[in-house]
């Protein structure tokens, strides 16, 4: 399989990442080398397999239903680019 | 001063048990080090007035008496770890002045047990790399240099590239690392130090930036087997923040030194003699083998047939996963901000401007191999072939196989710029037999054999049973005793 | 089940449609913490006060899963009569939105904790219909934006972040707005008997987006369009119908309909499409690898199976065995466990049809009238008791009990104890009625006349007679010597 540019303009679309021409066409030509560099998976024989969901044969331990955290704003807000009245801003956001 | 940073971590804590040497002095030694040495860029970050204030506590510590089991000695931390107070950036743009109000467990285990952090590791960019040459902070130079052109800037290997050339340059007794496809060990064997990536859930993952979860590890690199032994005893431990970290007792790997590897199993997979290996590397191969004989291991061929599929099937899901725990750079809550004109528009620069390129190359196959019509092709398929190569290393070991050995990298350092500039995935080629473990999630360590004609280390690679840590100190400390002795490169940057 | 009344279908321009209707409930599941961290899941707080470090998703956080929240599903599930998946997975549902810090929605697409189901609705004293569950699954709320603090930014409060829900997804069962306000009452109703949700819809702890499409009768099934985020069962009713009528408006121009997200603007009623949603929908799951495999064992299952209440059909069903009410007063009952608590409070050891009634239409309706709930009554369901048992033992009269009914509503006090203190009780004494009625025949001889001739004036004689009473006598006393001294 490979891409072709709108291919990697959806998928930059898609990240969230701006791509302008020259980098569509390298993007282009990256991604696919990289493709058919995985492409010799289509020729395992995976039948039946199951995928994996873990490494560890361990069961997923669960916590008490007890409230340990929150209170902390400052540290929450500490890193934001832009804030107001302990909410973090951004710009204007159409429904 | 300079002897100082010349002690084995464990020589240095003996030195300071016995009040032969102060953590002042042996903290002050390595901060001048680290200034005579900024031009291999090892460090982002460094912090010489907490180091030498967590110096002067554990002075006192240990004149109380009450000294912790790595007291007063000077690592450094890979900056992926984020680190409460101290600006942690994964080498990448997009955290800009990030500085978490929180520490990462395996760095906070460290320092409860008083090592002293003398600063942030250089890193490939979000660990993603093999030759610390995608850090937003520019390339690490490795203290070694190839016979031939000693000018060649020649590279530490990645993406724990900062913590492999500190610990190689004597620029702290060892530091902090992660491997998500051989980030610890490749490094490690670049460099001719020692690398142990332990077994997926043996130290907690939070607090250190996620590439890829189902495959990310912390450890350690160090200059022998001895100090990667008691520095993962300190950072492993089972952590209730991670439900993939493992409930079980951590034992006292620096008792496994040096204890008889007689009878040990040895499986020497035929299918890592992959076409067009250098000659050099297979005798340095044959000769670990030898070495391991030598101390009394029994050596048997095995088959891990699904080996060549490894690399492939990680192309696919750590970018994948990657794709996903990289979209909270976004922007909104910490890190850089690119304004634009409406929130999309804010989204894309500031992650087109904050992430580099092999980052968002990574992301953008990762969302492609998700996306609807490929899932299946792609991110299920591989996760069915990692079932396959996890299988291969199950009935390796329920025949009898106590560990694995092959050779820790397909070739030694090369200098920068001279692979992957025009295809990447000649640069992903390095992590041909190290990828395998982190797909298994079984513990894998590298450890120095000696020195390549080019006058460049070569590392070897044991591989063992999940949680079976101790077999590989043991058995990676018979290949140390055995092989020559590492001569670390005299410091031609000071 | 479902006995489908041609009635339901609305009539378009060129014919009969039906609507089709599936939903899916976003139902926040009861527990003091959210799903996968330590901070509060109470409802409001100050901006971002009820956030943790993983729920803004600072690097390096992780998710650990609450284990009341897993508890609630599987009752919830079990309530629903639902298969309990003994593995299920979490996988994030990928996309960009400010107050989704993670970049991701834990949730539960491939593997949810609970499969098939099944819940039975009254839609009205005569109808009963059975909507099937689809699945239900555990996920995570997101935070909130606020457009309106600001003309060019939106500011966010991520205390909602990270909440726990469960999804609850019907199949597409239902066939008209009542049915569907009917389905989302019941639904409500068992959540809050189990206990796993409040269902408080004005906080939001209940959401329903709605999909309807319609269809010519017995044709395959039409596209639909999901309005979102519906927050009122009155709402869901009038979305739907608008809905309907703006499809069928368009396929009866010939028009196609276009499969979207709409919004339900309850001030002009009408749907309107939310084109923001519309955009590139690849949300691009898998597994969370930060997350196993959620399992639990079957003995865990019945455990909780063996502690669930009784829920709401099998108490309708006991009440109309055990009292003999009729099916429709059994179903207004069992509404509220509160309400069905405070009923077989005042029934128990007395007339329960007659404890029934004055339950539904004295109590629920004044409370109503106040707008409280049970909880709040100021009449005890031991003195509505006393109440009955004053009515049952001929004490007092229906009439005079309604009086008696508002005294204690209104000061409180033993009933028993007012009726004998003001002069309360009825009059049995058949000589003292009887003097009244002599009193009133003789005061009217021509009313008297005219009731021979016309025995429905007897009524006239027996007012006359209570007003002379004061109210107290004993209508059937008053009745049978009326009878016997006017010879009707």
């Amino acid at each position: 399989m490979s891409v072709d540019p709108s291919v990697v303009r959806r998928i930059a679309h898609l990240s969230r990442i701006a791509v302008d021409e020259n980098e569509v066409s390298r993007l282009n030509g990256e991604i696919n080398a990289i493709l058919s560099f995985v492409e010799t998976l289509s020729s395992v024989n995976v039948e039946g397999i199951e995928p994996i969901t873990s490494v560890l044969p361990m069961q997923m331990k669960k916590r008490p239903d007890v409230v340990t955290d929150g209170g902390i704003v400052d540290d929450i807000l500490v890193n934001a680019p832009a804030r107001e009245d302990h909410y973090f801003v951004v710009p204007k956001v159409i429904e | 001063m300079s002897e100082l940073t010349h002690l084995t971590l464990a020589q240095a804590r003996d030195a300071l048990r016995s009040k032969k040497i102060s953590a002042t002095e042996l903290t002050k030694a390595h901060l001048s080090a680290m200034e005579k040495a900024r031009l291999l860029n090892c460090y982002i970050t460094e912090t010489p007035e907490l180091a030498l204030e967590q110096a002067r506590q554990s002075d006192f510590r240990i004149t109380q008496g009450s000294a912790g089991p790595l007291e007063g000695l000077p690592i450094g931390v890979k900056d992926l770890y984020c680190t409460k107070g101290v600006r942690t950036t994964a080498a990448s743009r997009i955290l800009d002045q990030f500085t978490p109000t929180y520490e990462s467990t395996v760095s906070s285990n460290l320092m409860r047990d008083g090592a002293i952090s003398l600063g942030k590791l250089n890193l490939d960019e979000f660990a993603m790399g093999s030759s610390n040459e995608t850090s937003a902070f520019g390339p690490v130079i490795s203290p070694w240099r190839r016979h031939s052109d000693p000018s060649a800037k020649i590279v530490p290997g990645g993406s724990s590239g900062g913590s492999s050339a500190a610990v190689a340059a004597h620029l702290c007794l060892g530091a902090t690392a992660t491997d998500t496809g051989g980030s610890i060990r490749q490094p490690a064997a670049f460099t001719g130090t020692v690398g142990i990536k332990p077994t997926y859930g043996r130290c907690s993952r939070w607090g250190i930036v996620a590439f890829a979860s189902s495959l990310d590890q912390a450890g350690p690199i160090t200059r022998t087997v001895q100090d990667a032994a008691i520095m993962l005893r300190s950072m492993a431990g089972h952590d209730a923040k991670d439900t993939t970290s493992v409930d079980a007792p951590v034992p006292d790997y620096e008792k496994a030194i040096g204890s008889s590897v007689k009878g040990r199993r040895i499986g020497v997979p035929k299918e890592y003699r992959i076409e067009g290996m250098s000659p050099e590397i297979l005798q340095f191969w044959d000769q670990g083998v030898a070495w391991l004989k030598d101390a009394g291991a029994e050596i048997v061929e095995i088959s891990l047939p699904h080996t060549k599929y490894a690399l492939p099937t990680y192309y696919i899901i750590a970018p994948a996963e990657a794709s996903s725990n990289l979209a909270r750079y976004d922007g909104v809550r910490y890190g850089l901000r690119q304004a634009g004109r409406d929130i999309a528009d804010m989204y894309e620069k500031t992650r087109a401007k904050g992430f580099g390129s092999e980052v968002r190359r990574r992301i953008m196959i990762g969302t492609y191999v998700l996306s609807a019509g490929y899932y299946d092709a792609y991110y299920v398929r591989a996760q069915k072939v990692r079932s396959l190569i996890k299988q291969d290393f199950d009935l390796a070991f329920a025949v009898g196989v106590d560990a694995v050995l092959t050779p820790a990298t397909p070739s030694t350092a090369f200098a920068q710029g001279e692979q992957g500039s025009n295809d990447p995935v000649e640069m992903y080629l390095n992590d041909v037999f190290t990828v395998t473990v982190n797909m298994a999630g079984l513990p894998g360590i590298a450890v120095p054999g000696g020195c390549a004609a080019n006058g460049l280390p070569l590392g070897l690679q044991l591989i063992g049973r999940p949680f079976d840590e101790e077999t590989l100190f043991a058995l990676a400390s018979a290949i140390e005793h055995a092989a020559p002795k590492i001569e670390y490169p005299k410091p031609w940057w000071a | 089940m479902s006995q489908q009344a041609s009635a339901k279908y609305l009539k378009g321009a060129t014919g009969d449609w039906e609507i089709v209707i599936g939903m899916e409930i976003h139902a926040q599941v009861t527990s003091k913490a959210k799903l996968f961290s330590g901070a509060s899941a109470e409802y409001g707080g100050a901006p971002n006060d009820h956030v943790s470090l993983v729920d803004a998703a600072m690097p390096g956080m992780l998710p650990v899963i609450n284990e009341e929240c897993v508890r609630q599903a599987v009752r919830t599930g079990l309530g629903l009569e639902a298969q309990i998946n003994l593995r299920s997975i979490f996988d994030r549902k990928n996309y960009f939105y400010p107050d989704l810090p993670q970049g991701y929605q834990i949730s539960q697409y491939k593997y949810p904790i609970v499969g098939e189901g099944v819940v039975i609705v009254d839609v009205s004293p005569t109808e009963r219909i059975s909507v099937g569950i689809e699945r239900l699954h555990l996920e995570q709320d997101a935070g909130k934006s606020l457009h309106d603090l600001s003309p060019t930014e939106s500011h966010v409060d991520l205390n909602r972040s990270g909440v726990a829900l469960m999804e609850i997804v019907s199949k597409p069962d239902m066939h008209s707005a009542e049915e569907a306000r009917a389905y989302v009452s019941k639904l409500r109703t068992i959540l809050r008997y189990i206990g796993s949700c409040d269902g408080n819809m004005e906080q939001g702890s209940l959401r329903a987006d709605v999909n309807v499409s319609v269809r010519r009768p017995g044709e395959k099934l039409g596209t639909r369009c999901e309005i979102k985020n519906v927050n009122s069962i009155r709402f869901i009713g009038q979305a739907i119908e608008v809905e309907a009528r703006r499809q069928i408006g368009i396929l009866e121009d010939g028009g196609e309909i276009a499969q979207e997200t709409r919004l339900f603007d309850p001030g002009k009623g009408e749907t309107r499409s939310m084109r923001s949603k519309e955009e590139a929908h690849d949300y691009r799951y898998f597994p969370d690898p930060d997350l196993l495999p959620l399992e639990f064992d079957q003995a865990y299952v019945d455990g909780l199976k063996g502690q669930l209440p009784e829920l709401p059909d099998a108490k309708r069903a006991r009440f109309i065995e055990q009292y003999a009410l009729p099916p429709y007063d059994a179903g207004v009952l069992v509404m509220e466990r509160a309400s069905a608590d405070f009923f077989e409070q005042t029934a128990k050891g007395r007339d329960a049809k007659l404890a029934a009634n004055w339950v539904i239409n004295e109590l629920f309706g004044r409370l109503n009238k106040e707008g409280f709930d049970v909880a709040q009554s100021p009449v005890s369901a031991a003195a509505l008791g006393a109440i009955v048992d004053l009515i049952s033992s001929n004490i007092i009269s229906g009439k005079i009990a309604k009086d008696l009914f508002e005294i204690v509503w209104s000061e409180g006090g033993d009933p028993a104890q007012i009726v004998e203190a003001r002069g309360m009780k009825q009059v049995t004494d058949t000589g003292a009625i009887e003097a009244a009625v002599d009193a009133v025949i003789a005061a009217n001889p021509d009313k008297v006349e005219q009731a021979r001739a016309k025995p429905t004036m007897l009524g006239w004689f027996v007012g006359q007679v209570m007003k002379q009473t004061g109210g107290k006598a004993n209508p059937q006393t008053v009745n049978d010597l009326l009878k016997r001294k006017l010879d009707v």
